[in-house]
Formats: C-alpha cells, sequence, structure tokens
C-alpha cells in the first residue's frame, strides 16, 4: 500500500482483529491478584435528609470494606466544571439512586446480598421532577433559583419584526431524556499504593477528566494518578463525565483496603443511576412574510439537567447555538436555559443539546409551511443560510456550502415528490398511512467558542525502536474509528504505509492530553495535530541529516532506529494554536461559534398502521456534507448508527419516571431498535471543500443524532394529517393524540 | 455472577466440549454458563450485556443451537459441545464471517460482536444462501447500539457469498 492512497480508503480498524476473534481486553476482561469486587449503596428517595444508616445484624461486617463521605481524603466532590455533585451522599440527597456508602468484598455473591441488608432511614423533603416545576420554584433545589446556567444570543431588532410580519406562527416542542445504551456497562478497576499512588483502568472516554476528579477527591498530585483507557464497549457521551464517579468509588475502596477494587454495574444500575439526554422543551414565535421569509423570532429553549450541574451548562451551550437551525435570521432572540430537578444528573449524549433544539426548529419549519401555504421543501430553500450570510450569533458562513443542491439530491435520492403524490391518493382509503419527512440541519465540529483555545490539546507523535511511528493521544477508541483514522493520517503526513503507523493505549503517564474525545472534534481538530506532530518527526529527521526530503518506507524506518540509536527517542509534540482572526464573545454568545459546520438533509418514509397505531420507517435518506471523508466504511458506519440512534430517540425509547427515578431500566422494557425495526438506512456524502480539518475533514459523530427524530415525525404528521410535537412518539402517544383530535372535531 | 472460591459445598463437577476440546470443571448447579465460560475456563470474549437474555452479547452455540449463555444453568451445560467466539479462527486464519465483519465495518466498539457473529454463525449454517430478511429476522435478537446493523447486514452477506461462491 503506497501513502498517498491512505486518507479516503477503509483501511482495516486497528483494533479489529482483536474485536472479531474476542480477544479485545474490555476492563470486565481483567482481573488482577486479590482483587476485591465494590458495590454502591444508593439513595431510594429524591430528597430528604439522612437520618440513620443501620447495618443489618446478621451480616459479619468485619468482612467487608466500608466506605463513607468521611473517607474522602481530599475534597468530597466530582471535580468536572463546577464542582457541586458530591462523590458520596454527605448528610442529604438530592436525587433518587444518590451514592451514599460505598461496599467490597471479595465475593460478589455475598457483596450482592449486603448491599440489601443496610436500610437507610430519611426525612423526606419536597422533590420537584419537571421543567415547569422547576421554573416555579415551589421549592429551591440548587442555587437561588433553579437554574444552572442561561443565556441569551441577541441578533438584530427582534421587537421591529411583530408588526410587519404576514404571519405569526407560534409552537412548543418537547423531547423526553434517551439512554445511551452501550452495550458494555459502566465499569472500572482501581489499585493503590502508597509509593505510585492511584491507578484505574477502565470504560471510558476522557482519561483526563478522570484524572482531574481523582486528583481533587484523592488529594493527590498529578504524578501520583494514571489513568488507564481499556477498550471500550460503546459510550456516546455516557462514558464522558460518569467514568469519574465510579472511578472515584473504586478509588475510596482501593485506598482505604489496601487491595486492587473492581466495580462494574448491571445493567439496571446503569440504566437507574447514570446520565441519559436532557429533556427538552422549546417554544417558538416567529415573524415570517407572505413569501416564507424569516423576519425574525424568538426561541426559548429549556432543558432539565436533574439534580446537579455537571455538564448542563454546555449541553446547553450547543443546543442554544443550533437553536435556528441551518436558516437565515435577520433578527432572532434565542434563551437558553439549564434547571435543576431531583432526578439522577442528565449529562453526554450525542449531539448534546442540537438534537433538542433541531427537532424543535425542524417541526417548527413544517409548521411555518403550512401557515404560508409553502411546501416544507419550498420554505426551507427560502430560508436557507448561503456563504456569506450570518449565523443567530453573527458568524459568517465562509464555508461554499450549497443547501439548495443538497436538498435537490436527498430529494432525488428520496424519490420524494413521487412518494408524497402518491402517498397521499393512497391514503385517502388504507388503512396503512404513509409519509414523507424532510429535515434540514447543521452541526458544529469542535468545542464551541473558545473551548478550544481553552483546551489547549497536546498530542505527540513517536519513533519506535523498530522503525515504525506510534501516535500518542489521550483520546479514545469506543467503535468510532479514532484509532484508525488518526493512524490513517499520520501514515499519510510521513508517506508511510498505514501498517507502520500504531496508536498507544490511553494512559496518562504516557500520552499527552490532546482533550476530550467528545464534540465531533477527534478527525478534525485532534487528527490536525497529529498531522503536525508527524510531520515534526520528519523535520527532525531531516534536520539531523538521516533523511532526505523524498524517502522509502524503508529509508525511514532505518532513519527512524538510527536517531533512536543515537538520541534515545524521536518524539514531537503538536499544541492546538488558534487560527488567527477568529472572534468569538463568551458574555454576548456572540461570534465564531464553530469552526466548521457539518451540513445535512434526512428524508423519511414511515407508515402508521391504523390498527395498531405503530409508527414505521421504511426508508432512509441521509445526506450530508461533512468536508472529505477520511474513511468511506468508517464515516458510513457513524451515520447509519446515528441514524439508528435518532429513530429510537424519535419512535421507540421512552423513559418512564416516577419521583424521579427510571422505572424501566432493563432491555426488556426500555426499546432500542433492533434488525428487524429499521429501515435501510441510506447513507450519502457530499464533499464540497473546506478549509478545516485534517485534509478537510470535518466533524461527523454528532451530525446524524440530529435530523432523524424531526424527519420521522414530520413524516407522520404528513401521514396523518395530525400535530405531533413531543417525542418519543410511541403507538400509545399516537393513539391518544389522534382520539384528542377526533373528539376536539366533534365538539360543536 | 461469581462463584464464592471459599466455599466448595454445593459445588459439582460438569464436563463439557469447548470449542472441540474437553473440559472438567466444579462449579454451582445453578451457576450462569456465562460465568463458567469466563471464569473457569478463562474465555472472555463471550461478553455481557444486559444479564437477562434481551442483549444477546452472551449468544453462544450449545450442541449447534444459539442460546444466551446468560440465562442457561451451568447443570444444563453439562455434556455439552460449546462453539464460542474464540473457536471460529483456525490459528491465524479468521473464518470467513470475521473477516467479513472486519472489512465491511461489522464491528465497532465490538462489545455486541461475538454474540453476533455467533447469530451469523448460526444463521448461515441453517441458511448458507440468506436474503437481508432472513438475516434481519436470524439476528433480531442481538442488540447493537453503534452500527445501525446496515454493515452487519453487508456482513453477513458478504460471509455468505465468500463461503459459498456462486
Amino acid at each position: 500500500m503506497t501513502a498517498e492512497h491512505i486518507i479516503g480508503k477503509s483501511v482495516p480498524r486497528k483494533e479489529g482483529r482483536d474485536k472479531v476473534t474476542g480477544a479485545a481486553q474490555y476492563i470486565d476482561d481483567m482481573t488482577l491478584p486479590g482483587m476485591l469486587y465494590g458495590a454502591t449503596v444508593r439513595s431510594q428517595i429524591p430528597r430528604g435528609v439522612i437520618k440513620k444508616i443501620s447495618f443489618d445484624p446478621q451480616v459479619d461486617w468485619s468482612e467487608f470494606v466500608i466506605v463513607t463521605a468521611k473517607d474522602i481524603p481530599g475534597k468530597n466532590c466530582i471535580a468536572l466544571i463546577g464542582d457541586d455533585q458530591p462523590c458520596l451522599a454527605d448528610g442529604k440527597v438530592n436525587h433518587p439512586e444518590e451514592p451514599i456508602l460505598l461496599l467490597a468484598h471479595a465475593d460478589p455473591h455475598l457483596l450482592r446480598k449486603a448491599v440489601n441488608a443496610i436500610s437507610i432511614e430519611y426525612e423526606p423533603l419536597p422533590a420537584i421532577f419537571s421543567i415547569e416545576e422547576s421554573e416555579r420554584c415551589s421549592q429551591v433545589i440548587w442555587g437561588t433559583d433553579n437554574t444552572f446556567k442561561a443565556f441569551l444570543i441577541a441578533k438584530g431588532d427582534v421587537d421591529s419584526v411583530w408588526a410587519t410580519a404576514d404571519y405569526i406562527v407560534e409552537g412548543e416542542y418537547t423531547t423526553g431524556a434517551q439512554e445511551q445504551l452501550y452495550i458494555e456497562n459502566n465499569g472500572v478497576i482501581a489499585a493503590f499504593d502508597a509509593a505510585q499512588g492511584v491507578t484505574v483502568w477502565g470504560s471510558l472516554q476522557c482519561p483526563y477528566y478522570v484524572h482531574k476528579a481523582l486528583m481533587a477527591l484523592c488529594n493527590l498530585p498529578e504524578d501520583k494518578v494514571r489513568v488507564v483507557q481499556m477498550e471500550t464497549g460503546g459510550a456516546f457521551g455516557g462514558k464522558e463525565d460518569y467514568p469519574s464517579i465510579i472511578a472515584g468509588h473504586a478509588t475510596l475502596l482501593a485506598m482505604k483496603s489496601g487491595r486492587p477494587v473492581k466495580i462494574i454495574y448491571d445493567r439496571l444500575e446503569d440504566m437507574t443511576a447514570t446520565t441519559k439526554r436532557h429533556p427538552s422543551r422549546t417554544r417558538h414565535r416567529t415573524a415570517v412574510s407572505k413569501d416564507g421569509k424569516i423576519l425574525g423570532g424568538e426561541i426559548e429553549f429549556t432543558i432539565d439537567g436533574g439534580a446537579y450541574a455537571t455538564l448542563s451548562s454546555v449541553v446547553l451551550s450547543r443546543g442554544t447555538i443550533h437553536a435556528g437551525g441551518p436558516y437565515y435570521w435577520p433578527n432572532v432572540r434565542i434563551r437558553g436555559k439549564a434547571v435543576a430537578t431531583n432526578a439522577p444528573p442528565h449529562g453526554a449524549f450525542r449531539g448534546f443539546g442540537a438534537p433538542q433544539s433541531l427537532f424543535a426548529m425542524e417541526r417548527h419549519m413544517d409548521r411555518i409551511a403550512q401557515a404560508v401555504a409553502l411546501s416544507p421543501v419550498e420554505i426551507r430553500r427560502r430560508n436557507f443560510l448561503k456563504p456569506g450570510e450570518t449565523t443567530t450569533t453573527e458568524q459568517i458562513i465562509r464555508e461554499e456550502i450549497d443547501l439548495g443542491k443538497l436538498l435537490d439530491r436527498a430529494l432525488e435520492l428520496s424519490d420524494y415528490s413521487a412518494k408524497k403524490t402518491r402517498f397521499a391518493q393512497a391514503n385517502e382509503t388504507s388503512p396503512i398511512k404513509k409519509g414523507m419527512g424532510i429535515a434540514t440541519f447543521l452541526h458544529g465540529a469542535g468545542f464551541t467558542g473558545s473551548g478550544e483555545r481553552y483546551l489547549a490539546s497536546v498530542v505527540g507523535v513517536e519513533g519506535c525502536a523498530d522503525g515504525t511511528v506510534r501516535v500518542l493521544v489521550s483520546s479514545t477508541e469506543f467503535g468510532q474509528g479514532t484509532n484508525t483514522v488518526l493512524c490513517q493520517i499520520a501514515a499519510e503526513a510521513l508517506d508511510l504505509p498505514y501498517e507502520d503507523v500504531q496508536i498507544a493505549q490511553p494512559d496518562t503517564n504516557r500520552v499527552p492530553n490532546s482533550g476530550p474525545t467528545v464534540a465531533s472534534r477527534t478527525a478534525m481538530v485532534v487528527g490536525n495535530l497529529v498531522r503536525s506532530a508527524a510531520v515534526g518527526i520528519k523535520q527532525t529527521l531531516i534536520a539531523d541529516g538521516m533523511l532526505r526530503s523524498s524517502y522509502s518506507p524503508e529509508e525511514f524506518r532505518a532513519a527512524c532506529q538510527r536517531h533512536i540509536a543515537e538520541h534515545g527517542q524521536l518524539r514531537s509534540l503538536a499544541r492546538y494554536d488558534p487560527p488567527a482572526g477568529v472572534f468569538w464573545d463568551d458574555q454576548k454568545y456572540r461570534g465564531e461559534a464553530y469552526a466548521a459546520f457539518a451540513w445535512a438533509v434526512y428524508i423519511a418514509e414511515v407508515a402508521v398502521d391504523l390498527s395498531t397505531y405503530s409508527a414505521k420507517v421504511e426508508d432512509f435518506v441521509a445526506l450530508q456534507e461533512v468536508g472529505r471523508v477520511l474513511h468511506p466504511i468508517l464515516a458510513k458506519g457513524q451515520i447509519a448508527g446515528g441514524v439508528a440512534q435518532g429513530i429510537g430517540f424519535a419512535l421507540y425509547e421512552k423513559i418512564v419516571w416516577q419521583n424521579g427515578r427510571m422505572q424501566n431500566g432493563q432491555m426488556t422494557n426500555y426499546i432500542m431498535p433492533t434488525s428487524a425495526d429499521l429501515p435501510q438506512i441510506r447513507v450519502f456524502f457530499e464533499e464540497m471543500g473546506n478549509i478545516h480539518g485534517a485534509y478537510g475533514a470535518k466533524g461527523i459523530g454528532e451530525l446524524p443524532m440530529d435530523g432523524p427524530a424531526p424527519a420521522i415525525v414530520n413524516a407522520v404528521e404528513d401521514a396523518l394529517g395530525t400535530r405531533f410535537d413531543s417525542i418519543p412518539l410511541l403507538p400509545e402517544d399516537i393513539f391518544e393524540t389522534l382520539s384528542e383530535a377526533v373528539s376536539a372535531d366533534r365538539e360543536p | 455472577m461469581m462463584a464464592d472460591s471459599s466455599e466448595h459445598r454445593g459445588k459439582c463437577e460438569i464436563s463439557l466440549a469447548v470449542n472441540g476440546r474437553a473440559k472438567t470443571v466444579r462449579v454451582y448447579p445453578m451457576e450462569r454458563l456465562l460465568d463458567v465460560l469466563r471464569h473457569e475456563i478463562g474465555l472472555t470474549g463471550t461478553k455481557e450485556g444486559c444479564g437477562e437474555g434481551e442483549c444477546g452479547s452472551c449468544s453462544i452455540l450449545m450442541n449447534g443451537e444459539l442460546v444466551n449463555s446468560c440465562l442457561i444453568p451451568a447443570i444444563q451445560a453439562a455434556g455439552s459441545n460449546l462453539t464460542t467466539i474464540e473457536g471460529l479462527a483456525e490459528g491465524p486464519q479468521l473464518s470467513a464471517l470475521q473477516a467479513a465483519f472486519l472489512e465491511c465495518g461489522g464491528a465497532q466498539c465490538g462489545i455486541c460482536t461475538p454474540g453476533m457473529i455467533l447469530a451469523s454463525y448460526h444463521l448461515l449454517n441453517k441458511k448458507p444462501k440468506p436474503t437481508l430478511d432472513d438475516i434481519r429476522e436470524g439476528l433480531a435478537g442481538n442488540l447493537c447500539r453503534c452500527t445501525g446493523y446496515m454493515q452487519i447486514f453487508d456482513a453477513v452477506a458478504e460471509a455468505a457469498r465468500r463461503r459459498n461462491p456462486a
């Protein structure tokens, strides 16, 4: 294989062979000598004061390691953005399943029994469970007004548009919580010794987040905390912040017992106690001209953050910035707010606020189309952002994006017009109603605003003694293809075969902090740094006279070996350098929110069976512009996987809450799509050229989560002619809405 | 759930064949076959996803039939022939299914992959030339959260072609 073919080629996944043979080592496959198992005793109530903890005298508690908040050597918090979330509840609880006490024992059977032999008496306090209750402040459970964070985006003069508007269109849209449902539950092993400090191995996305949290919790210096990522069986954001909690718990047990401690959650514990997608409510009020142009509008985007702040402020930020969709707003006011409720904290999940606010925007576009009597296609076409125009944060679109062209292609691929006509005719008599729905959207790649500047990520590339090259990053592989794509980039930069480049296991003792593996930033931001660092080692070899400027892989290997023999190591680091002239105002929320956007048009074909009221997606076209496609198979896999999760978000995945606790925390009653439920997900790319990212790549991972839900619900509305403004939309919800519509019709 | 090694009372000896090799292990009769494989026999390629027979990550073949090993008590497996993911490759040579999963993008995070490949293996044994609907139906007991299944379907179809060239 020659180097120039590596980018854009579907080379084998680096860790793929181990995954198909069963050799890959996940955290539960690892055992250490003398290892204990750990378990968590959790709150059974949503809010209250802990009065008494009783240990059943039938159990010999001297055999168990018991840890409470009193055993924490450092600060009792999970250090993240803020530090309001305790590692272990101390005196009071603020949500069901809040960790109170930890146990460890060599025998997991006895451990499980022991957890049930501890009873906790509480003095319950009134709790709140919805955005509306939180806003009313009948109980203040966080800060002075239950508000974790609020943002305001203001562009132009919204107050002036109402008088001249031909139409004013209003709507309210809500989305439910969604479980990430990675198939591998959360798990870690922690070990401690006084000389080395703490080592944690785990299933996780962000080794340096865990590192930071453990330093604060254990009061240890940087070099006494080591975090190693094991093969990770899916994450989707669900292993962004939560691993800091479970790692903290295992570490406290390991420190107290002096033995390694493994904690692996079972499915019920993982689903009821760990993070989910934030439930949301979005209100739109839009002024539109008679020819269907958006004149201006107000958007109110509110998310339920659960009991502690955790990542809610950044989820809110992304959701607020995406709330206007891929449209031109001459005037707009967007208010974003994250509020507290007595549920376990909601957290990161692929899309990170954007799927929620874009669901509302794309439903609302269809509502505007109806008001103006234009088609869903035409209303979008008339309002698309064009190069040179500005987004809601007044970021100028510099990419050569042509959304109209993207829309035309998607319409053709889905056979939209012909099907829409055919379905409208057939629906008059058929008990199975069919419809077509469109969503057009964008997703910002990388951290928002000044995020990447603050992160200042560092990446390393080093030569090995055998002449091969190794990429050193804390960016993790959890299925998306990080290992493969970063090796492709290094190989391309060095003119080496893909096989000559490896990637180190993420281990904070060995790799620099290339930032968290989130925000669709890895290929674009980290990839660019890998390229720079790779070029760095080439330049070193050339400067040392060991390599000519053009070389064969054999010559490179020889030079690399010689350099290491003479100098001990060959290593190059690259640090993120913010591009010049990028403007972002964190106070006013104005400026260049993202280094690049990915753009997409998704079209869903849906059939609703009026005997069962179930909606089924029968065809799905996902067309996107994500810059250069580095690896077609991985890219298609990212899109199809995201669309499947989006279909689940729209039609299947409903969390049943009772007093802040998830009641259906099992795979038998929380339903994700199976292979029999999904349509053919047809994935297409349009490459339009882009100035950012390694070899022209933009972010891809989160984009496909944004479009499916609105496209599907728009199709359901097209099929049935009835408004649906909330997801998930299960058969009982469709039944209920249709029944209400029928009874409303009958009223005089 | 792993057995308590300090307490042998109640344990019994069972013999079974795993990937063609005879094994004798001392286990609790009601211990999950999944735990016997992972902890007693040391084959950790079989994964646990839900522990209640819903996700299929722990799928193995027992006497040629596809089962969820989290639902099988050890005693029920006595005398049986088991095939796990570790039994599919011949030395360094990947089986047609493993190679196709690798090439077609059928494995992303990899945690469902062993079970998914065993379910696919079972399907191809019964239906060497499956239709797309056969594949959808045959894999409906195995959940994958990463791929959206499309590239898994590609992999199974590709493996079928390789095992039965036109």
